[in-house]
């Protein structure tokens, strides 16, 4: 299991991570900041968080292994 | 042991190196790279940085014990000299010969200055963090500053100057600011955006002079014979992809690192990020992306190929910039043809997101303040028009 971060203040708004894991991430409507659905990944999650970590491209989403 | 060599140690080098251990290498990974500061992020530096909310040590790319806890061994400030295909060896300025089993290239670009662009102290150019802090420090002390190139990169650094209450000029060669990235509509609003926060704008215009005063530019002349004072000018006309140091290796160069559909451009040597020229496999045409997205996504891509995978790299292009309180936002690639439709609120309010289109087909889909909508019409890209309409109707 991971543990899921996300840094708002850093957050662009790309989407990629919702993209990547639409499970877990989405987006606030009115300045697209990143929203987390849910603060844990596991099984088939996972990659796609891992995915979206690498792709953000304001290094918002920090993963801690659980 | 077999030893990966990875060179060019930013966002593609890092993120390849990263994927092959996640992807369970156990061999050896050698990262060069000739900056000397540990990897840093760029999109801040002409935003963040420039304007002082961002410092440095906000934009290492990875912990500081990144290389450390990955088995990587990290040499800075030491550049690749030449690529020996023969040996397999990456020659290193030292002289130092780093055998390799594979090779990643990700060299990057670097600032491409004008032909007659003349050395000056005030002339700034801006791709490294170093760029970024001394262009910051010329910027506080300057009253009128001159940024040639209204790309994304000139117009940040225009609005960040605005903002830092200097005196702006942004000289572009096109009609209008922006007008290859995001059409002919939406950089007319671009081009009043500028005007309507105090940034001064001449298109279609480039310098004809540079004039100085002890070795320090003081002005510039436009080819239509305007005087332009300015204390501090930035080149902002576009980079050059780094692949000096590969042209007597046999791989095929052409604006960048040629490679295939799987980001191969050679047996066992990829390349990817900013450096990296590949056959887009859906598109059917060779692609250089200078993105920040496409150089983890490549990396990514190219690491796991050189390990046995055989994924084709298939982005869909993405790109933001950010200026004044405005962020656009775009999916797929505009051509400067393309059909535009405003799917939601007009072209003069706070935010808005558009559809374009060419051959019944849509290119690519823009916000503009409307990063969530932009994001949920991107799966549009690629779609018949047909197949979609009303367009006006997508973004509801």
């Amino acid at each position: 299991m991971i543990k899921i971060h996300v840094d708002e203040h850093k957050c662009v708004g790309a989407g990629q991570c919702v993209l990547a894991a639409p499970q877990v991430f989405d987006q606030r409507e009115e300045d697209g900041v990143v929203l987390l659905l849910q603060d844990h990944a596991e099984g088939g999650l996972e990659p796609g968080v891992r995915k979206a970590a690498k792709l953000c491209p304001a290094l918002a989403i920090r993963i801690e292994e659980a | 042991m077999r030893r990966i060599v990875i060179v060019g140690a930013a966002v593609a080098g890092l993120t390849a190196a990263e994927t092959l251990r996640d992807e369970g290498f156990t061999g050896a990974i050698t990262l060069v790279d000739g900056e000397r500061h540990a990897a840093y992020d760029r999109p801040p530096l002409s935003k963040q940085v420039l304007s002082g909310r961002m410092q440095r040590s906000d934009l290492a790319l990875k912990p500081a014990d990144f290389c450390a806890s990955h088995c990587i061994e990290h040499r800075l400030g030491v550049r690749a000299q030449r690529l020996d295909m023969q040996t397999r060896a990456v020659v290193l300025e030292t002289g130092e010969r780093l055998r390799f089993d594979e090779l990643i290239i990700a060299t990057g670009l670097r600032p491409k200055p004008l032909s007659d662009q003349p050395r000056l102290s005030g002339i700034h150019m801006l791709r490294t963090l170093d760029d970024a802090e001394a262009l910051r420090a010329d910027l506080l002390q300057a009253r009128r500053v001159a940024v040639v190139g209204a790309g994304f990169l000139g117009s940040e650094i225009a609005a960040t100057a605005r903002e830092l209450g200097a005196h702006a000029t942004l000289v572009d060669a096109l009609e209008l600011p922006m007008l290859r990235q995001v059409g002919r509509d939406v950089a007319s609003v671009i081009l009043r955006t500028h005007r309507e926060r105090g940034v001064h704008v001449r298109t279609g215009r480039v310098v004809a002079e540079f004039h100085h005063q002890h070795e320090r530019v003081k002005s510039l002349t436009l080819d239509d014979g305007e005087h332009l004072d300015a204390d501090v000018v930035v080149v902002a006309v576009g980079s050059i992809p780094n692949t000096e140091w590969l042209e007597d290796s046999g791989l095929t160069l052409d604006d960048g690192v040629l490679c295939d559909a799987y980001c191969r451009a050679a047996d066992g040597v990829y390349a990817a990020g900013d450096v990296a020229r590949w056959r887009h496999p859906r598109w059917g045409i060779s692609l250089r992306l200078e993105h920040r997205v496409h150089a983890a996504e490549q990396a990514m891509v190219a690491a796991r190929n050189l390990l046995g995978a055989a994924i084709p790299f298939d982005p869909l292009p993405y790109f933001w910039t950010d200026f004044h309180d405005v962020k656009v936002q775009v999916f797929g690639r505009i051509g400067l043809h393309d059909a535009m439709t405003v799917t939601s609120g007009d072209l003069a309010a706070r935010s808005f997101t558009a559809v374009y289109e060419h051959a019944g087909v849509i290119t690519a889909v823009l916000g503009w303040n409307a990063a969530r909508a932009v994001r949920r019409m991107s799966a549009l890209v690629g779609q018949p028009v047909d197949a979609v309409k009303p367009l006006a109707a997508i973004a509801a």
